[in-house]
C-alpha cells in the first residue's frame, strides 16, 4: 500500500514529464500571456504601465492564461481512463487534487518565470517591484491552483467544458484578483514599490488559498465516485 | 401550508404598514422606504444561499436526492431575491445619489458578484447529463460558493470605501420606530422565502407524483416529451424513467 505522500508525488511526477515531453500547455500559455500584453499596448494606447493599470493588466493577463492550463488539466485523465485508474487505486482520492493543484501551481509558476520580466520589459521603468511581487503571486497561485483544480475537475466531467470553467472560475476567483491587484498596485508605482497594506492583502490571498484548499480536500472525493 | 402562506401575507401587510405609517420619514425622504425592501431582500437571499450549502452538505453525506432538491430550491429561490436586490439597490442608488451604478459602495458590489457566481448554477446542471452526478456535483459547487459569500464581502469591503448607509453597525442608532419596523419587514420577507420554497418543492413533488401515476394506471401513457438534459433535481423529477 503506498503512502498518500508516495502517490501524490508519483502523480504530480507523471504531470510534470507529461508536460515537459508533450509541451501542450507551458508554451501556449506563455505566448498566449505575451500576445496579451501586445493586445494592451495596443488597446490602452499606452507604452509604459505604472500603479493600478500595471497591476490590472499583470493579473488580467495571467488569470486568463491559466485558465488554458485549467480546461487542459483533466483531459489525458478523461480520455485515457485516469480516473479509473485512481479510484481503482489502493489510496486516498484526494491525492488526486494535491497532485493536480500542485503541478497546476508548478505551471504558474514556470508562466510567471517567463511572463513577468516580459511585462517589466515591456512597461515598467525599472525591475525593481520584480522581488516583492514574488510572495504575492506565489499566493495568488496556490489559491488559482487549488479553485482551477476543483472547478476543472466538475467542467472536465460535463458537456459543456472549455465553457464551464471560465464561466464558473472567474466569479469565484474575484476576491484573489481584488487581493492580488490590491497588493500589486503600490509595488508597480511610478516612484518606486511602496508597501501600502501589504500585509493585509497577503492575509487576505492567505485566507482565500486556506478556505478553498479545505473546501477542496473536503469535498473532492465527491467529485471522483461514480 | 395554508397557515404559513396566511402569515407570511399578514406579516407582510404589517411590515409595510409600520414602514409606511409608523416609522418616521427619514432625512433622505421618501426614498429612504426602499430600505425595507431592498435590505430585507439581500438578507434573505444570502441567508438562502448559505441554506443552499447547509442542504448542500446533508445531500452528500446522507446521499438523499431530497436534500439536491432542497438546495436547488433555495439557490433558485435566492437567485429571484437576489435579482430583487440588485434591481432595488439600483433605484435607491438613482434616488439618493444620483446614479443607477455606484461601484464604490462594497455591499452592492459583492451582492453583484455572488449574485454572478450563483448564475452559473444553471450552466453547471445543465452541462452534466448524469442525473446522481449532476447532483453531487451541484452540491460540491453550492458548498464551494457557500464558502466564496464571506470572503467575497472581506476583499470588497477591504477594497473600498464606506459609503453605504450602515445597515448593521448603525442599527443601534437607528430609531427604534424604524428598527421595528424593519424587523417586521425583515421576518416577513424571510417567511415568503421559506413559503415560496415550500411551494416550488410541492408543485415540483405534485407533478412527478401525477406523471408516476398516469404511467401506472396508462402503461401506453407518453409523457409530453421530456427535456433529454433538466436542471431539475432527480428528487423531484418527472422524467424519471420516463417510456420511450
Amino acid at each position: 500500500m503506498t503512502s498518500s505522500r508516495d502517490a501524490c508525488l508519483a502523480l504530480l511526477g507523471k504531470d510534470l514529464r507529461v508536460e515537459l515531453r508533450t509541451l501542450r500547455s507551458l508554451p501556449a500559455m506563455a505566448l498566449f500571456a505575451v500576445t496579451t500584453f501586445v493586445i494592451f499596448r495596443f488597446g490602452l494606447d499606452r507604452t509604459e504601465l505604472e500603479g493600478g493599470l500595471a497591476a490590472g493588466v499583470l493579473v488580467a493577463t495571467l488569470l486568463f492564461a491559466a485558465m488554458l492550463a485549467i480546461n487542459r488539466l483533466f483531459v489525458a485523465e478523461h480520455e485515457q481512463g485516469g480516473f479509473e485508474l485512481v479510484r481503482l487505486s489502493p489510496v486516498d482520492r484526494t491525492v488526486l487534487f494535491a497532485a493536480k493543484a500542485s503541478a497546476l501551481f508548478v505551471y504558474l509558476a514556470v508562466l510567471e518565470l517567463v511572463a513577468v520580466p516580459i511585462f517589466a520589459l515591456f512597461f515598467l521603468e525599472s525591475g525593481a517591484a520584480l522581488a516583492p511581487l514574488v510572495p504575492v503571486l506565489l499566493l495568488a497561485n496556490l489559491g488559482i491552483a487549488v479553485t482551477g483544480t476543483l472547478i476543472s475537475t466538475i467542467a472536465t466531467m460535463s458537456s459543456a467544458r472549455d465553457l464551464l470553467a471560465p464561466l464558473i472560475l472567474l466569479p469565484l476567483l474575484i476576491p484573489l484578483v481584488i487581493a492580488t491587484a490590491n497588493a500589486a498596485e503600490p509595488l508597480l508605482r511610478a516612484g518606486g514599490p511602496e508597501y501600502d497594506r501589504f500585509g493585509t492583502w497577503l492575509a487576505v490571498l492567505g485566507l482565500y488559498d486556506l478556505v478553498f484548499a479545505l473546501v477542496g480536500y473536503a469535498v473532492f472525493d465527491f467529485l471522483l465516485e461514480d | 401550508m395554508r397557515t404559513l402562506a396566511i402569515a407570511t401575507a399578514v406579516t407582510l401587510l404589517a411590515g409595510y404598514a409600520l414602514a409606511f405609517f409608523y416609522a418616521p420619514v427619514e432625512a433622505e425622504g421618501f426614498i429612504q422606504k426602499i430600505f425595507y425592501l431592498h435590505v430585507p431582500l439581500a438578507i434573505v437571499a444570502l441567508v438562502g444561499f448559505a441554506a443552499a450549502a447547509v442542504y448542500a452538505i446533508q445531500h452528500l453525506r446522507r446521499d438523499d436526492p431530497a436534500y439536491d432538491a432542497k438546495s436547488y430550491v433555495a439557490i433558485h429561490m435566492s437567485v429571484i431575491f437576489g435579482t430583487g436586490a440588485l434591481l432595488t439597490g439600483a433605484l435607491w442608488a438613482k434616488g439618493q445619489w444620483g446614479v443607477w451604478w455606484e461601484w464604490r459602495e462594497p455591499t452592492l458590489v459583492s451582492f453583484l458578484i455572488i449574485f454572478l457566481l450563483y448564475c452559473t448554477y444553471y450552466p453547471l446542471r445543465y452541462a452534466i447529463e448524469d442525473r446522481d452526478r449532476q447532483a453531487r456535483y451541484a452540491s460540491v459547487f453550492a458548498i464551494t460558493a457557500g464558502a466564496f459569500v464571506p470572503l467575497n464581502f472581506l476583499a470588497v469591503r477591504l477594497a473600498e470605501p464606506f459609503i453605504h448607509p450602515r445597515t448593521f453597525s448603525s442599527a443601534g442608532g437607528l430609531p427604534p420606530e424604524m428598527l421595528q419596523a424593519f424587523l417586521v419587514c425583515l421576518l416577513g420577507m424571510g417567511l415568503l422565502w421559506v413559503t415560496l420554497v415550500r411551494f416550488e418543492l410541492e408543485a415540483k413533488a405534485a407533478s412527478a407524483d401525477i406523471g408516476r401515476l398516469r404511467r401506472a394506471l396508462d402503461p401506453g401513457y407518453a409523457e409530453p416529451a421530456p427535456p433529454r438534459r433538466t436542471v431539475v433535481p432527480a428528487g423531484v423529477s418527472t422524467a424519471e424513467g420516463t417510456p420511450r
